[in-house]
Parts: C-alpha cells; structure tokens; sequence
C-alpha cells in the first residue's frame, strides 16, 4: 500500500510538472533566461560553452544581479534537433517563463530558434551559431547574434590572403552550409581585392566523414599556392595528418578558419599545423586585464582552462544583463528596443549589437599556428574589431529584408 | 600513372576499416539474423579503449598488443550484450531485436562520454610506421600498406576460420540454415555468443586499427554506421568476401568520386547500393532469401479480430480527453502532446507497411521529410496557403512513395529495408545538396500555420483533428478488404497469388498509402514547428518509427499509439537530465526485455490481475495468444 501512495504521488507530481503547474511558484525575486544547446551532440564545444556561462550568472549574481533580481538559468538540451529545440523553448518560456532565450550551436538549430522568435514575437540571442542568415536573409526583430559570423571570420582571413603573392586557391570545407558559407565569403572578398586571383580546385567532404587521404591527392593533383580550410574536429584532425605525410602543406600558404580555436587546435597536440594563418582565440596570451581575470575566474571555478565557447558563454550572458538593465524591466518589447545598438564591456573588448542587422560587433583574434612544448599555439596575433569586418551598410540593408 | 597507383592504394586502406567492422556485422546477421544498430558502437568503444591502451603499452609490440586486446575487450563487451540484453528477446517477433541494440547505442554513448570525456582524441601513430612511402613522385603513408595488410590478414584469417574449422563450418552453415543445425544437435546459444563475440571484436579491431589515421570521437559510432550497412548489403548479408569487395567498391569509388565531383561524397554510396538492390536483390555475393526459411521466430501471427463496439468507444473517449485538453492544461502540454499525435500518426503510417504488410521499411523518414518539405516548399515559392499545403502534402508524399516503392516492392525482408534506406537517403542528399530550393542544412523557415490557426490550442485542435483522422482511417484500412489483402500477402504471398490477390500491387499501394499519411504526419510536423531542415530525412527519425512501431508491439494495431505516447514523453522527461541517454538507453532495453511482445504486452498482465474486462484495449491484441 505504502509503495502504491508513493508511485501515486510521484505520478501525480510527474504529471502535473508536465502540465506546468509545477513551476506555479515562481520566485518573485529572480529572472529566468532560457539556454538551449547541444550538450549532448558536441559536447566538446557546448560544455565549455555552459561553464562561461555559469560562471558569468555567478559573477553578476555575487554582486548584486540585476534589477535588484538574481539571475537564473534554466538549461536544456537540444539533442541537435530544430523541432525538439523549439518544443523546448515553447516550454520555456510558457511554463518556466523565463525572459528570453539564448544558446545554440550548430546553425539549423539557430536558425529555426530565430524563426520561432520572430513568429511568436519572442527575444532570442544566438550565442554561437555562425550562418549570415540568421541576422541577414533571415534576420528578424527578435533575434540577435553575438559571435562573428562565417562572413565576418572568412573576410578577416581574405584581407591577409589578399596581401599574398599566392594567386592559385584552392579551398577544401565540408559539405553542408556553414562550410559553403565559408568558401563563398572567402572568394567574394579575396576576389574583390585580387581580382587576378583563381581558384583551382574546390574539395568538399561530407562533414564529420573525410577521406582525408584522397582530399589531399586530389588537392595536391591541381598544384595550388594556397589552401583554405574549413574543415574541423575530427575532419581537420585527419586533413592535418594525411596533408602533413603527403607533404601537402609544405611551401604553401595554407589557412585555416576556426583553426585556432581551442576547441580544434588542442587536440592535434604536437601535430598541430605549424605556420597556418588562422582565426582562433589564444586565450593564454591575451594581456588584457579584463580578459586575465576573466580566464583566472574561470579556472578556478572549472579546474580547466577557456575555450572559444567558454568566452561566448560568458559574454552572452553579460549581454543579456546589460540588455535587462538598460531595458529596466523584463518586457520583451522592452529588452528588444534594449538590445538595439547596446553597447557593453567584455573581457574580449567592448562589443555593440548593431541596431542596423542586430549583430554584434564582438570580434576574432587571426594570428599564425606553431607547437609549443608539444601543444599547438598561436602567435604573431591580432584582435580584430568585428565592425571592420562587415560589408557596408547599404548591402547590410539588402542582405537584410526585415526592416526592424 | 603513379598518381593512380597512389589513389587505388588509398581507396584499397580506406577499404580495410570499413572491412573489418563490415564483416563483423555481416558475420552477426548472417548468424543471428539480429539488425545491430549498436556494431558502429562497438567499433567507436575500440576506438577509444585503443586509445588508452596505447598511452600505456608504449612501442611498437605495444601498439599492436593494444590492437589486440582492444579487440579481446570489445569481443567481451558485445558478448556482454549478446548475454543480457539480445538472447532473452530471440524469440521475439523478427527485427525487434533492433530496438534493444539501439538502447545500447544510447548507454555506450553516455558511457563513452562519462569515460573519456567530451574532447575528440588523436589517436597514436604507428610506431615503425610513422612515414611515408615514395611511389613514383608521389608520397604514401607506410600506415596505409600497413592496413592493406591488415586487411587481406584478416580476409585470410576469418577464409580458414570458415572453411577449415570445425566451428566455422557450424557457422557458415547456421548462416545457410539456422533450424537445421540445431536440429542436428549443435547447440545454438554456444554458437551465437561465439559469432556476436568475433563480430564485435572484428568492429574493435577496425576502430583500433583506424587510430593512426583519425582519432577517436562520439560521433564516431553513428558516422560509420551508414557505410558499413552498405556494404554489407551490396556485398550480400553473411558473406565475408562479399563485406571485402564492397567495402573495395565503395571506397575506390569514393577516393576517386572526390578527384572527378567532389560533391558527390556524400550520396554516391547510397546510390551505388540502390544500383546493386534493384539489379541483384540479394547483394553481389549474397543468396536469395528462401521463403519461410527465415520468418519470425516466435509462433506464426494470429489474425487480428474484428473491432468490438466497445473498443471504438474507448477511442472516442480518448480522443475526447484530448480534445478538452486546452480547457486546463497549459501551452506546453499542448505543443508536447501535439508532437506526441504527430508521432503517433507517423509510427502508425509505418505499422501499416511494417505490422500489417510485413515490408520492414529502414526509410520511413523519405515521405516524413518528403511531405513536410512538400509543404514547406508549396508555402515559399507558390504562397500556398496552410490549409492548401496539408491537403496537397499527403499527394506529394504519396508520389515520392510510388516512386520507392516501385524498386522496393520486388524486395523482400532486410534488402527490403536496405533499399527503402538507400532511397530515403537519396531524397536526405537532394534536400541537403540542392540548396538553391531547399535551403541546404539551412532549411526552409518561416513556415507557420495560417492566422486562424497560429494559436497554440488552435493549431492543437487542428492536429488533433488530422491525426485522429488519418490514425483512424489506417486502422479502418487494416479491415477492408484492401487490408485483407494486404495481411494475407504477408502471410503466405503464393496462397494469396492463388486467390487472385495482386501481391506486389497491394503491396505497392499499401506502400502509397502509408507514404501518404507519413507525408501528412510530416506537413503537421513542419506548420507545428515552423521551419523544416534535413535532419527530418535522416536515418534517425527513420529509427525513431521504428523504434517507436517495435517498442509498442509490432503485433498489434494499438502498438505505434502506445509505442508513441511512452517513447515521446519518456524522450521528453529524461531529456531533463545530463545522463538522459544513458537513463533511456537503459528504459528501452528494460522495456524491451521485461515485455518482449512490445508494450500492448502490459494489457495481457493487466487482464491476468484484474480480470478480463479490465483492459478493453487489449482485447485487441490477443489474437497473439
């Protein structure tokens, strides 16, 4: 009988926690924001991802949150899904009622998440997702970006690229939009300064599913001076490694999107690339001393060091802040007016949400790749200001039909 | 010249992996007849045990004794499984043992990542054989000769094994027959455990084998699951030679598929498999599938009775509780109980292929996707209003299934189920690949239901007027005399020939038929979320019906309701925690062991404790007894 009344209870509670009325007592005193990523799917980049972000909801709860109000969030996973992410953000914000949403990883998931908000009139900051539509083609009120997109990033190594005598290219990214992204922007801006530039060949392996040895052949078949990469994780593990045997990266100009963040450089150890020109985040070189204590905070509450992730958590979560403060209240009419063209501190530097296409103008370190007591580093680095990185506001305006 | 000595011998060790994990599978099912979803973990867990082994046996000798002991330790581990999760469920209805190996692909995944962690591991280069080879002016990693090697070693090995050994030559005859070499007094269990510990080790070793070329990763597990079902297939399921020459075919054709059109990686398998089904149903070097010879293990299925009147009134009522639903309960429980319908109405559409005509669809995902961006594609470039897209949807998908079924319908059992994958995934590539109409992995957004119903509880009663509708009309359909037919061709194709029933016709149209409720399913789907990607075509949501037909009880025509309802709930409250994969994993194996018939088994233990008018619904899933 015992049992019975037990399993009773825990039925009945089970149920009622399904119909929302387990979260009736909301705590007056606090403001929930809704983080919705992949943790299970990548969660080599969203662990780190949810750790800056903690750490930043600690930082600003221990002085004081924000409106008087301490900051709460409520994280869940995805499982890499767009329709199990937009059932998620409806429970969000419907039955735990938090503020806004952020998060996000990969771009599709981002991108049906943008069209959620705008369709149900909902705030929601993309933290990492990289694909120029979700503030462009496909960009709306409600939605905001914080990371530099795939143009942003692609053209940063274009304007180096551009300064190089190389003049045969050859690009090699993974077949899915990101990478199709990335060689586009690549090419447009590359082209536009080098109009004697050409490109050779144009390598596209299935994502996650590179064989490498014949991309290599194939590559070094059309004797190019140059390589752009766009492949990473395990891709770019076996890219490195079959390219470095074949002898393909020797007396090249070889690039590498992404290719410096921790997340991709670190584990290649002491096979990382030596002599890449790369956009990363040397987090470990970083003399700043918002940034210094930004990484010591960070791994003394994690016992690991940052990641690219860990920098976006962080910074989105002090946008979201900044964004409530300015607004003065929760209304999302309100944070929304808030997050046009708000401007704030971060340990990578202050970054501004563009009021024109809601972007921010957080930016990206491009240095060149060595090995260091048997770890990939980068040196010879400079941060670049994302604002200069974006093509003019008259395209912006084309690229982007949503008015508001 | 050199350059094509190089490419053939890279296709040549890009083919020595896929060999060794291919032929493990292909040895399991010959034997087995068990469909392990859960092979590619194996040989993501050889990865990763390799890994570790090999940061402490340092060396050349440690290199390859770590080899070795991956595969001991992955052999154990399959043996692990075979013990207690597949051998209480050998008796269970054909194929359900898929269900349990893809409760142990969650539990590995969660273990894997508790384990090793979340960071993507470089695995250790060969010792000895770190450089390259030079041929011609062209450069070779030795490791590649090495794999070569390796390769034909384990060809050579696993021909003595089969043609000279005592215990290969039981093997290869279980393969042949199963029924007859235990009738001659071989014990069976003995030579099963045997065949899933060497097939799991083989799946180690290739992940072991692979380290000096990649790495180990958590994705490992399903990236190589697509490839290595392929070449199983086109090599003939149970045929080792066969595993060897497609595993050849496919990779040659994949190193110089990425010289001569670089985007057609990721199909070009999936087509070449196609291509093979339709000339060679059996795969090259496989044999016909005689008939009978390998049906369901369990006592043959007894007729559905007829549907009582109070049955009906049971539906009603449920239908009822759901519809005044939005009378108490919040925006969420309706979104969650809308994909809850949606669920159940795909699940349904491919119980009526699967349960009631026998066609194991592996592909289901094809009119799912294909209705869903039927729609989605009617609304962005012909303004179509919703209304419109949901009835035209349906069409579309019952278009695209005519298509498959044409090639399909002439297949039966797993190369059945092999070739409606190949074509789901043609149609997966053609909505990745052709971005300039549907987006890419960008999708098609913006898709929203029309103002009248862009409420939630609007669009709740709009979904549950559709699914009801289309759950009701595929059971009305399985007592017509359409439906009659349709179970009589699963029963006994020759004796319904006799009769004068149309077997590939009624098949064929079922096949129709079921598409075009998976598509409505799908259009449901894409206006309840808004947006529609790729990932609606993949290999997963396929399993996901399968999953969910098989976990209800594939015997029975209230098993894709109850399959639905607990899989989606039970997905939508573990998902709450960090280890949700591992607790699933865990449900569905527990689940699949402790009601071996499915979940409509639960009516049989409620009638046996409270008596028989208990449980209405399980009247009609008694005809199993």
């Amino acid at each position: 009988m015992y049992r019975k009344v037990i399993g009773l209870t825990a039925a009945v509670a089970m149920a009622a926690n399904v119909m929302g009325m387990g979260t009736a007592a909301v705590a007056a005193d606090t403001i929930k924001i809704g983080d919705i990523n992949s943790y299970k799917r990548l969660p080599g980049h969203t662990i780190p991802y949810k750790n800056g972000a903690v750490l930043a909801i600690e930082t600003i709860n221990a002085s004081g949150g924000v409106l008087g109000k301490q900051l709460e969030l409520v994280s869940r996973d995805d499982q890499g899904k767009p329709g199990e992410a937009i059932k998620i953000a409806e429970e969000l914000f419907t039955s735990d009622e938090v503020a806004m949403i952020s998060g996000s990883l990969f771009s599709h998931v981002g991108l049906a998440l943008a069209s959620y908000a705008g369709q149900k009139k909902r705030l929601y900051l993309a933290a990492e997702p990289l694909a120029d539509a979700l503030v462009w083609g496909k960009g709306n009120r409600y939605t905001f970006r914080l990371r530099p997109s795939t143009y942003m990033q692609a053209a940063m190594l274009a304007e180096i690229a551009a300064k190089n005598p190389a003049k045969r290219w050859a690009t090699i990214a993974p077949n899915y939009a990101y990478g199709k992204d990335a060689v586009a922007a690549f090419k447009k801006v590359l082209m536009e300064k080098r109009p004697d530039v050409e490109f050779v060949t144009e390598q596209w392996p299935g994502l996650f599913k590179i064989d490498a040895g014949a991309e290599v052949q194939a590559i070094e078949a059309a004797k190019p001076d140059a390589v752009y990469n766009v492949t990473f994780g395990g891709d770019l593990a076996k890219f490195v490694r079959e390219g470095a045997l074949r002898g393909l990266f020797k007396d090249r100009l070889i690039m590498g999107l992404l290719t410096g963040e921790p997340e991709y450089l670190d584990p290649l150890k002491d096979e990382a690339p030596e002599g890449w020109v790369v956009t990363g985040y040397p987090w470990y070189d970083i003399e700043d001393s918002a940034h210094k204590s930004f990484v010591e905070a960070y791994e003394k509450r994690w016992e690991d060091y940052p990641r690219i992730g860990s920098l976006v958590g962080y910074n989105t979560m002090l946008s979201i802040a900044a964004a409530i403060k300015k607004a003065g209240s929760t209304d999302t009419e309100a944070l929304v007016d808030a997050m046009k063209g708000l401007s704030l501190d971060t340990p990578s530097g202050s970054v501004t949400y563009r009021a024109i296409d809601h972007q921010s103008t957080m930016g990206a370190w491009v240095g060149t790749t060595t090995v260091k007591d048997g770890k990939g580093m980068m040196v010879d680095w400079a941060y670049k200001e994302g604002a200069n990185y974006l093509p003019s506001d008259a395209e912006v305006k084309k690229l982007r039909p949503a008015t508001d | 010249m050199d350059f094509f000595v190089v490419q053939i011998l890279t296709g040549l060790a890009n083919a020595a992996a896929l060999f060794l994990v291919a032929s493990g599978l292909s040895i399991i099912f010959g034997v087995t007849r068990v469909v392990n979803f859960s092979h590619g973990s194996f040989y993501m867990l050889g990865a990763y045990i390799a890994y570790s082994l090999m940061t402490v046996l340092p060396g050349f000798i440690g290199f390859w004794a770590s080899i070795l002991l991956t595969g001991v330790a992955v052999g154990l581990i399959g043996l692990i499984v075979e013990l207690g999760v597949l051998r209480p469920i050998y008796k269970s209805p054909e194929l359900f043992q898929l269900v349990a190996t893809f409760g142990v692909i969650l539990v590995i995944q969660d273990l894997t990542l508790l384990i090793w962690g979340p960071d993507d591991l470089i695995g250790k280069r060969s010792p000895g054989f770190e450089g390259v080879v030079k041929i011609g002016d062209q450069l070779l990693p030795a490791y590649d000769l090495v794999l070569i090697f390796l390769s034909f070693l384990v060809l050579g090995g696993l021909w003595y094994l089969f043609n000279k050994t005592r215990a290969g030559i039981l093997v290869r005859a279980a393969t042949q027959d199963r029924e007859m070499v235990g009738a001659l007094g071989v014990n069976q269990s003995w030579l099963f455990s045997g065949v899933f510990f060497l097939g799991s080790a083989l799946a180690g070793i290739g992940g072991a084998a692979q380290l000096p070329k990649g790495g180990a990763d958590l994705l490992m597990d399903f990236n190589i699951l697509a490839p290595v079902f392929v070449v199983v297939v086109i090599g003939g399921m149970g045929s080792i030679p066969g595993a060897f020459v497609a595993a050849l075919i496919i990779s040659e054709l994949n190193v110089f598929g990425v010289q001569l059109l670089p985007q057609s990686t990721l199909v070009l398998m999936f087509v070449v498999m196609a291509v093979v089904l339709i000339f060679r149903p059996w795969g090259l070097f496989g044999r016909p599938e005689i008939v009978g010879s390998h049906g369901s293990q369990g006592p043959p299925e007894a007729p559905l009775r007829a549907f009582s009147g109070r049955l009906w009134l049971v539906l009603a009522a449920c239908a009822l509780a759901l519809a005044v639903v939005p009378l108490f309960g919040g925006n969420f429980l309706q979104v969650l109980l809308a994909d809850v319908i949606i669920a159940c109405l795909f699940a349904t559409s491919l119980h009526f292929i699967l349960g009631l005509g026998g066609l194991v669809s592996f592909g289901h995902a094809a009119t799912f996707g294909g209705g869903a961006y039927a729609a989605a594609l009617m609304v962005q470039y012909a303004e179509t209003p919703m209304e419109l897209a949901l009835l035209l949807a349906p069409l579309a998908a019952g278009l695209l299934a005519l298509v498959i079924g044409w090639f399909c319908v002439r297949l039966s059992g797993v190369y059945f189920a092999m070739l409606t994958l190949a074509f789901a995934q043609v149609v997966w590539s053609i909505a990745f690949q052709w971005s300039e109409v549907t987006g890419g992995d960008d999708g098609i957004l913006g898709i929203w239901p029309s103002a009248w119903a862009s409420s939630t509880t609007a669009y709740y009663y709009l979904v549950l007027a559709l699914g009801i509708g289309g759950i009701t009309t595929l059971l009305f359909m399985a007592y017509t005399p359409f439906g009659y037919a349709l179970r009589g061709s699963r029963d006994s194709a020759l004796r319904s020939e006799a009769i004068g029933i149309n077997v590939r016709l009624v098949q064929w149209s079922a096949f129709i038929f079921a598409g075009m409720m998976s598509g409505l399913s799908g259009a449901l789907f894409v206006f309840a979320k808004g947006s529609i990607f790729p990932t609606e075509l993949e290999i997963a949501r396929s399993f996901d019906a399968l999953i969910i037909v098989f976990l209800g009880g594939v015997q029975s025509l209230f098993g894709p309701l109850a399959g639905g309802v607990v899989f989606t709930l039970l997905q939508d409250w573990l998902s709450r925690f960090e280890y949700w994969r591992l607790c699933l994993g865990l449900m569905i194996i527990a689940i699949v062991i402790l009601l071996p018939n499915g979940l409509v088994g639960v009516g049989h233990w409620v009638r046996g404790r409270f008596g028989r008018n208990a449980d209405p619904l399980s009247d009609a899933e008694e005809e199993a007894a």
